[in-house]
């Protein structure tokens, strides 16, 4: 299913930050090419959380290091506030969460928050407030000094949330940062995220394979499958901004999970 | 006590294997040569008297421990140092071009390495030529090094020292290529969406994510470097130096003498890769390394 161009509605609050049209990406691989991406039309606004959601090999990661340029499309046009990708990383117009925290073992906490302000050049003093900040934020105060291996999965996740603040991008780009964590840690930290995105008006792009925190999160769902890679439904949420993790009781919350596991079901069904 | 019974007992059990079957080959080796005097001597000595002879000859075939141990002692100790009989003057000898050679020897090693990482065509044409470097016999070039420089007026520690170098240059070349490309993929994009220039990525991921490889690798580069010196000292004509009193030793039978410059050298090798080891324990902990 083609989705139409801009779905404007009453959750996005601004103008478009990311836009695709007709995105296709094809690795080429020893085994012969492989659509990663194909015929994606997508619009992301300022101010939206929209997340990624399908099984492994439906591009939902390409996507994002596509935005990120970390991966060239072979087909289509993409822009990010109103740039090709590559002038928009060289503006640092996003921050990036991979699956892992990725930190620098070499460093302690503050330092690997300070990394992306050390490369861009801000003084002494600047970094320190900015790290102040960014630590504050999310809720790390206190562990400045202390290596990553002394901290906890979650923490150390949240150190690496930190440091795509740090240089105050307004689009965040996270790519399953909680897929290794347990279950307690990873609703702690989408509270926690929730919270975040409401102070900050930041853009975020969530890549997850769990219904239940898409769901959570999301003022819109991106439901991608396989082979080719490509967008099958895109779902607005319904669901109040103020949300306690109890809502993912109500029967608001699990009518739009139903609808997103169908749109996964309906993207694997030509499978075998 | 842990530590003791954990780590000293099993080498100390180990070193009295070792001595004991050191002693029962030094009366093996030196019997032939003992009966022959004690025939020519026209004595017939018992068994145990037998045995005492074979361990105290002057120029054994097979030194015993103790006789070892002996000259190794008033010649480390009891001697000054600048003597020439002192084991601490010829270590310090082939110790000043080992380090000078060790010196050389990581920097190029790290040079070639940096090269190779950032230069497609040194990746593709330096490799093999390290490789085949190191396949060519030291002791066959060792002479040639010295009788080139020596031609051009270069002599003295320099030569020796390059020898060093030559053996010491591929562990750190090889653990440096290694150590430079040890960030993983996730490092290396994390550095791109920060548009950080290739100087940035090399001196804030690269190098800080080599430092345990370049320690690693400097331990088997310095004591290569020693054997380098030691092999350097042969075809010199040294008249100072482990490799010298090997030398000297072998011309004049002074199998007591050869064995104690061994274990000079040993000695020397040990204290330096513990020493490197130091300091990479260090460096490791600095750079906020989880203790072990």
């Amino acid at each position: 299913m083609l989705m139409t161009v801009n779905q404007a509605t009453a959750t996005s609050v601004g103008s478009a930050v990311v836009e695709a049209r007709k995105l296709g990406l094809t690795f080429q691989t020893n085994d012969g090419p492989v659509r990663a991406l194909s015929d994606v039309n997508l619009t992301i606004n300022k101010g939206e959380f929209v997340s990624f959601i399908g099984p492994s090999g439906c591009g939902k990661t390409t996507f994002l290091r596509v935005i990120a340029d970390l991966e060239q499309p072979t087909e289509g046009t993409i822009s990010i506030n109103g740039m090709t990708p590559e002038q928009a990383r060289q503006a640092r117009a996003y921050g990036y969460v991979f699956q892992a925290a990725a930190l620098f073992p070499w460093r302690t906490i503050e330092s690997n928050v300070g990394l992306p302000l050390e490369i861009i050049g801000l003084s002494k003093a600047e970094q320190q407030e900015r790290i102040k900040r960014t630590m504050d934020l999310v809720n790390l105060t206190g562990f400045e000094k202390k290596y990553p291996w002394q901290l906890s999965g979650g923490m150390q996740q949240r150190a690496s949330i930190a440091r795509a603040l740090a240089f105050d991008a307004d689009l965040l780009l996270m790519d399953e940062p909680f897929g290794a964590l347990d279950e307690i840690v990873r609703d702690h930290l989408n509270e926690q995220l929730l919270r975040l995105w409401r102070q900050t008006n930041k853009t975020i792009c969530f890549v997850t394979h769990s219904i239940p925190e898409a769901v959570y999160l999301s003022t819109r769902i991106v439901v991608m499958s396989p082979r080719p890679g490509r967008v099958t439904d895109v779902i607005e949420s319904t669901l109040p901004t103020e949300r306690p993790l109890d809502i993912r009781e109500s029967p608001e919350f699990l009518a739009i999970a139903a609808r997103v596991r169908d749109g996964l079901r309906a993207g694997h069904s030509y499978e075998d | 006590m842990d530590r003791l019974r954990d780590r000293v007992f099993p080498v100390i059990a180990i070193l009295l294997v070792i001595v004991a079957a050191w002693y029962a080959f030094a009366v093996y080796m030196n019997a032939p040569f003992q009966r022959d005097l004690d025939r020519r001597a026209g004595l017939t000595p018992g068994t145990v008297e037998f045995i005492g002879k074979t361990l105290s000859q002057p120029k054994p075939t097979m030194p015993a421990p103790h006789q070892v141990a002996q000259n190794f002692f008033e010649n480390t100790f009891l001697r000054k140092v600048t003597s020439a009989r002192s084991l601490v003057y010829h270590s310090w000898v082939t110790l000043s071009s080992t380090l000078l050679g060790f010196t050389f020897g990581t920097a190029l090693g790290i040079l070639i390495a940096v090269g190779i990482v950032h230069v497609i065509a040194l990746d593709r044409s330096l490799m093999p030529w390290i490789i085949a470097s190191q396949t060519i016999p030291i002791l066959a070039v060792a002479p040639m090094i010295i009788v080139v420089l020596a031609a051009i007026g270069i002599t003295g520690l320099i030569p020796k020292a390059l020898i060093s170098t030559y053996l010491s240059f591929f562990p750190v070349a090889v653990g440096m290529v290694k150590g430079l490309r040890s960030p993983d993929l996730m490092h290396l994009d994390l550095m791109h969406t920060y548009n950080a220039s290739a100087s940035q990525t090399f001196w804030k991921l690269r190098v800080p994510a080599s430092v345990p490889f370049l320690f690693a690798s400097m331990k088997v580069a310095v004591a290569a470097s020693l054997v380098g010196a030691i092999v350097g000292e042969l075809p010199t004509g040294a008249v100072a130096g482990i490799g010298a009193k090997l030398l000297a030793g072998s011309y004049y039978s002074q199998t007591i003498e050869m064995w104690a410059a061994l274990v000079a050298g040993s000695v020397v090798a040990a204290l330096l890769v513990v020493l490197v080891g130091f300091v990479g324990r260090v460096v490791e902990r600095s750079m906020g390394g989880r203790p072990a």
